[in-house]
């Protein structure tokens, strides 16, 4: 778009490298861990778990970034959350109505979206200071990293832990899986060696510049 | 009586609220490098779990219910539990401003907390009466104390150790977490004698 300033667009294109990888919600600010370590028993259900919090993020820092001129500073946090609730509730009847077995396996954590700290820190730290358009890319873009994060570790989960990967059998038929990955106890390692993982990295490309 | 004790063991270590639900997380790894101040988080939750417990009980069953809004509690137990954690905060600063200065800036992260709200919706999932649902958001109220209570203690040893670089942090805290959770399985196998 030739009326577009560059500035905006640079902005915009940074918006979606944070969210997706240099500020990942999950590997690098930390947020979120409830579903990240719940729902990452297989793949199917990691995205569909980072999907609908897409969703949700993407109208929910659309609506506060309209509103933040409307809402008092005192009850912001409150006003928040009930525009989120609002949107996981039209997530969790869709799902109910349509994804039946994925709404059974999710169970409890589609509401509790609502309490999803990357969404509520979204909408403090980006939506509302800035305007609609950037706030719902942001949305997106966060939303994306999540579920970016998700795969990764459930399909590390179901590989190991199940020796599948969107329930194809990979690993052959002589593969006895280590149960213990898929296990609540298992997230937290697996969740635990890729932070290190992340760290490493970092830690190495700080040294090198 | 007998089926309070089995709701509330279970709870507390059979399902334990964080290692084995996995409801809590956020502040069961955000806030407990300390010891002092994981007790002070865990004890805030506690009350709030029990209280949310015993408001959005008859909330549900006298107000939503014979109405048909059934698909408005996610929305209806997140205000109550938001409008709970500010009177609480207000209530301990008026009056018992020690305790309010201890938990400080914990309180208002409790609305946030996904093991209240999941407490709440748990009660009505599992039809349980009045009773049995304080009883229950109490004991998973001591459950998150007991595994938050215990990493803190685990991670004020740990502060004194040689740890490889990229572990330092959140990521051997992951891995205390994961060692505690695995000791928690043992508990699955507890056969209640009633």
């Amino acid at each position: 778009m030739s009326d577009k300033k560059p500035s905006k667009g640079a902005f915009y294109l940074q918006i979606i490298k944070d969210g997706i990888i240099f500020k990942n919600p999950t590997f690098i600010q930390l947020l979120g861990m409830c579903p990240t370590l719940a729902v990452t028993t297989s793949v199917f259900n990691g995205i569909g778990m980072g999907l609908s919090a897409t969703f949700v993020l993407v109208f929910s820092n659309f609506f506060v970034s309209l509103l933040r001129k409307f809402i008092p500073s005192k009850i912001r946090i409150a006003s928040y959350i009930v525009i989120i609730a609002g949107f996981v509730t039209i997530v969790e009847m869709v799902m109910k109505a349509y994804l039946q077995s994925l709404s059974e396996s999710l169970g409890l954590f589609i509401p509790l979206i609502v309490v999803n700290c990357i969404i509520l820190a979204r909408a403090e730290s980006f939506a509302s200071k800035n305007e609609p358009i950037a706030s719902a890319l942001d949305g997106l873009a966060s939303g994306l990293g999540f579920t970016l994060a998700l795969t990764i570790i459930s399909a590390i989960r179901e590989l190991i832990g199940n020796g599948t990967l969107l329930g194809y059998n990979i690993m052959g038929e002589n593969f006895s899986p280590a149960l213990l990955i898929i296990l609540p106890a298992g997230g937290f390692l697996v969740l635990g060696f890729l932070i290190a993982l992340v760290q490493y990295i970092m830690q190495k490309g700080k040294g090198e510049k | 009586m007998l089926n309070l004790i089995v709701i509330s063991i279970t709870a507390i270590l059979i399902e334990n609220f964080v290692l084995v639900k996995f409801y809590g997380c956020c502040p069961f790894l955000g806030v407990s490098t300390k010891t002092s101040t994981a007790i002070g988080m865990g004890m805030a939750v506690v009350f709030t779990m029990t209280l949310t417990s015993a408001l959005t009980y008859p909330l549900y069953w006298y107000v939503l219910k014979p109405l048909g809004l059934e698909y408005l509690q996610t929305i209806a137990f997140i205000v109550v539990i938001a409008a709970l954690v500010q009177i609480i905060e207000m209530f301990l600063q008026k009056s018992i401003p020690a305790l309010y200065s201890a938990l400080g800036i914990y309180l208002p992260l409790i609305t946030t907390n996904c093991a209240v709200l999941g407490v709440a919706l748990l009660n009505i999932t599992k039809e349980y009466n009045f009773i049995e649902s304080v009883v229950y958001g109490f004991s998973a109220g001591v459950g998150f104390l007991l595994a938050i209570y215990l990493l803190s203690v685990v991670r004020e040893r740990m502060s004194y150790s040689d740890i490889p670089k990229p572990f330092r942090g959140f990521p051997i805290a992951l891995i205390a977490a994961a060692l505690l959770s695995i000791s928690f399985m043992g508990f699955q196998g507890l056969k209640l004698p009633f």
